[in-house]
């Protein structure tokens, strides 16, 4: 194989196996599970029940998440513990779409006013939900508002150079700031509840079956753009910066590189990812409420970015993936023990997996091809 | 009627003190006596009031109890024979007590008594009757309620006897009480100069309920006319009003401070033992909330015991419990400094996700063996009760308590630190391990008991939480997010900068409070630290050196 420094190598060969392998899967996936939930008659074995087209699709979401978190983890250094502030944004820019799609048809049957401004007694729109009725603007906010805040944010920190811990917990700062902020009514974001309640997007009804095909098939292709963003950001030059960073923040200051810029443009790449799947998120599972701000939930994307191994992007998806489904079987097999599994989970791959899954299992797999030849060699004399 | 009714009851009540003060109670003949009670109980209306005026005229010690009992309507009369008693309840119906003689008469069934009528308008009367007798009770704390009475009723008929008790009362504060009481009953007088008196009288004192009596003279109705209708008083009730709504501003926002110092307290608390795991040792302990939950669990456990075995000592079960507390939280840091912490040293943000991992851990431990509903922990008597100032602050001595520990609390650990050889090591290690080590110093151990150390302190917090806060399995995660941001905005590896950071922080949150609303003050702290950090990355008070960068 060519390196990659010799001449234009399609992009396909420049990815690792893992990320062909997840492109595989993910990409196949977004054509299959629409056929077999669709085409194929409910009794046939190969059938795929509705529910869990939306119950993938919300794993494929988390998946997008823990890709951008791996990307400033993984490749840049900076642990955020705020990244769910980001993909609640996206999720709410999405909600007020869909809160603008029910129209009249909401329980107090007001043509513009949702059915919690209503409640609230408020005679007009407040002026930042204007233009959430456009599709296209809404989902240029999807990406533009975790972007701004994303770009404020770094913009102050990373200039006056605060990284590390500092940095990590001024983000859970700014999340439970948001969530403490989302809680309130006078917000104009539906307070406690969120916004819920959502019945069609683009004309197409939420609950339909069609709908949720086309959404697991909207989040798939996601997560493979999203992968492959990162993945060729992290291939280039740019890319090579970016993780002399994370190994020697101040070497890479003193050979001349403008650090802040290099940290800025991947955390702002970061928060629009987790903004795009915040909002695919949303109409899946049909609400958006400010618990998605909780710091508690930006620390669980850690875990699963830790599970499956840091630095490896195709790896988090799969550690998002892996810890969601467990979270699913066990808290409705045994919801007692789940918070005990999660804690042991966390605990067990610091000290045993400090590289996760993906990464383990590539020193296995180098060690034991290292295992199988050295035999071999050993015979020639 | 009233007003001759009422100027009836002033001479009553002035000859009631005349006769009081020369001493010699003047009892009437007792056959007087039980017809005035008769009276009072059978009579017409007008007859009824002048039975209360000529009973409190006797001076008699048994009218107090009548007057209470025509307030209250339990005064009765019975049915066989007329007899006039004073009835309280009784499972079988009404136990009696002559009115006169104070005789048990047993307990009847309720249709065998009428109960004497008596319309708001006689009880109140009764009321303020007992009101002018308690003005010259020999105990002062009687008399200084009676004055309160007499202040908040603003009852004219009470002003003489208020004259009367003024001359004769030696104790300060009740003298005041009544001044106050009498100044408010004068400003209704008809005297333009009376009254201007009254307001200067008023506007030396610090109170809101004078402030809304002063401003509900100034008040203009609809057709322009004041209440109060003499220009010079109006413009003397300006001007005291002003001054003590200046007053109350102050006070107000010294309650505010005091709250914003106990909110400091508490913070200090639950950071301070974070600021040595975290702050000295450079670990992210995110399970350090679950060491306070510990510490109140603790506490909780600690007062079973008491309530079980020895519930007379129960006021000192708070005291026990700190110790055990310390121990408790203590032993559980060391347990986990050697079984996780040692092999994650130099990788900080590792440490975030396993100890989180563990404070879910302890968490799930707690809700299983204790359940998910909170925990109730009692209060000794000792932390009971509140100060309450004039201008409508109270003080309890619960957070009075709470502050004055965290400031032992933290007293105690710049000792350990600056005077013990544990401490020392401590500082050695923190600042050079390799050359610790090869001065002799086990690293390990010193690792260990620091760990432990600030784990103990967080259990400690947790006996004073669990004194204002609800102990339930959460308890810690309320505080964690608030105890890192005071450490980091302190600036970490420095206990000054934490207890500087606590006391800011809780300040800034109260006194934005009002203005801004509980939540959104919040918020405005929030930005507000993170707005700071980015100026002062390394937090209020920096550490300066080669420590700096490691």
């Amino acid at each position: 194989m060519p390196s990659p420094r010799t001449g234009y190598v399609p992009i396909l060969l420049r990815l690792d196996p893992g990320g062909v392998v997840l492109l595989a899967i993910v990409l196949g996936a977004a054509v299959l599970v629409p056929v077999l939930n669709l085409a194929v008659p409910p009794d046939s074995p190969f059938h795929v029940p509705s529910y869990l087209v939306s119950l993938w699709g919300k794993y494929l979401c988390f998946a997008l998440l823990a890709v951008s978190v791996d990307l400033v983890w993984g490749y840049c250094g900076i642990l955020s513990l705020g990244h769910g502030a980001f993909f609640a944004l996206g999720g709410y820019a999405m909600g007020m779409h869909l809160m603008r799609q029910i129209g009249d048809r909401g329980v107090y049957g007001h043509p513009v006013l949702p059915d919690f401004m209503v409640f609230l007694d408020w005679d007009r729109l407040p002026w930042y939900w204007h233009g959430f009725d456009s599709f296209a603007f809404a989902m240029m906010m999807v990406l533009l508002v975790p972007g701004t805040l994303a770009f404020v944010f770094g913009w102050l920190a990373f200039r006056s150079r605060v990284g590390g811990v500092y940095l990590s917990i001024i983000s859970q700062a700014m999340t439970y700031a948001l969530m403490l902020a989302f809680f309130r009514n006078d917000m104009g974001f539906g307070g406690n509840n969120g916004l819920t309640d959502f019945k069609d997007l683009l004309g197409f009804d939420l609950q339909a079956d069609g709908t949720r095909a086309a959404l697991f098939a909207a989040s798939a292709l996601a997560l493979a753009l999203g992968y492959l963003v990162c993945r060729l950001m992290m291939l280039s030059k740019f890319g090579r910066v970016v993780m002399a960073v994370r190994d020697g923040e101040s070497r890479t200051r003193f050979l001349g590189y403008r650090v802040e810029y290099y940290k800025l443009v991947v955390w702002v790449v970061s928060a629009m990812l987790a903004g795009l799947a915040g909002a695919l998120y949303v109409p899946q599972v049909g609400i958006i409420n400010p618990g998605e701000f909780s710091p508690a939930n930006s620390i669980e994307i850690i875990v699963w970015v830790a599970v499956g191994g840091r630095g490896t992007l195709y790896g988090a998806a799969l550690g998002g993936v892996l810890v969601n489904y467990a979270k699913t079987y066990f808290t409705g097999a045994a919801p007692e023990i789940w918070l005990f599994l999660l804690g042991g989970l966390f605990i067990a791959v610091t000290l045993f997996l400090p590289k996760g899954i993906v990464g383990t299992a590539a020193d296995g797999w180098r060690s034991l091809r290292r295992r199988i030849r050295a035999p071999a060699r050993g015979t020639v004399p | 009627m009233p007003v001759s009714g009422l100027r009836a009851v002033f001479v009553c009540v002035v000859f009631v003190f005349a006769a009081l003060a020369a001493a010699a109670p003047s009892r009437a003949q007792d056959g007087d006596f039980a017809a005035l009670v008769a009276q009072l109980a059978v009579g017409a209306f007008e007859e009824k009031v002048a039975a209360i005026e000529a009973l409190v005229a006797t001076g008699d010690p048994r009218v107090q109890a009548i007057l209470e009992a025509v307030a209250d309507r339990n005064l009765y009369v019975r049915e066989a024979d007329g007899l006039v008693a004073i009835g309280a309840d009784h499972p079988d119906g009404l136990s009696l007590t002559d009115a006169v003689t104070g005789d048990d008469l047993g307990v009847v069934a309720s249709r065998d008594v009428d109960r004497v009528r008596a319309n708001n308008r006689l009880r109140r009367l009764a009321g303020s009757a007992i009101g002018t007798l308690t003005l010259m009770n020999p105990d002062p704390a009687v008399r200084l309620a009676a004055a309160e009475a007499v202040f908040r009723s603003q009852d004219a008929s009470a002003l003489s006897a208020l004259d009367q008790a003024l001359a004769e009362e030696t104790d300060d504060a009740v003298r005041q009480a009544m001044a106050k009481a009498r100044a408010a009953i004068l400003l209704d007088s008809d005297d333009p100069a009376a009254r201007l008196q009254a307001v200067e009288t008023l506007g030396a004192l610090t109170d809101p309920e004078i402030r809304s009596m002063l401003a509900a003279m100034l008040r203009q109705s609809n057709d322009g006319s004041f209440q109060e209708t003499d220009e010079a008083v109006r413009a003397a009730a300006g001007e005291a009003l002003d001054a003590i709504e200046g007053r109350l501003a102050t006070w107000r926002v010294a309650g505010y401070v005091y709250q914003g110092i106990s909110l400091g307290s508490v913070l200090l608390l639950a950071a301070i033992g974070l600021a040595i795991t975290f702050g000295v040792m450079g670990v992210i302990n995110m399970a350090h909330g679950e060491m306070v939950m510990l510490g109140a669990y603790t506490t909780y456990v600690v007062q079973q015991i008491f309530r079980d075995l020895a519930p007379g000592l129960f006021d000192v079960s708070l005291l026990v419990a700190i110790p055990a507390a310390f121990l408790v939280a203590g032993l559980a840091g060391i347990a986990i400094e050697r079984g996780i912490i040692r092999f994650l040293y130099g990788r900080p943000l590792e440490t975030l996700l396993a100890t989180w991992g563990l404070s879910l851990i302890l968490q799930q431990l707690v809700r299983t063996v204790f359940g998910p509903t909170n925990r109730e922990v009692g209060s000794p008597s000792w932390m009971q009760g509140a100060i309450e100032t004039t201008a409508g602050i109270t003080l309890t001595y619960n957070r009075l308590y709470i502050i004055l520990f965290s400031l032992i609390v933290f007293a105690g650990l710049i000792f350990v630190l600056r005077r013990t050889a544990l401490g020392l090591q401590m500082r050695a290690v923190t600042q050079n391990r390799q050359m610790a080590r090869a001065m002799g110093i086990r690293t390990d151990r010193v690792d260990a008991l620091t760990f432990g150390l600030g784990s103990g302190i967080a259990g400690m917090a947790g006996v004073a939480l669990s004194q204002i806060d609800n102990v339930s399995p959460n308890l810690g995660q309320s505080y964690i997010i608030d105890s890192f941001l005071v450490v980091v905005f302190g600036g970490v590896g420095n206990l000054w900068g934490t207890l500087a950071g606590a006391f800011s922080l809780g300040i800034a949150n109260k006194l934005l409070e009002p203005y801004a609303g509980a939540v959104l003050g919040k918020i405005l702290v929030l930005v507000a630290i993170i707005l700071f950090i980015q100026k002062r990355p390394r937090g209020l008070v920096a550490l300066k050196g080669r420590a700096v960068e490691g």
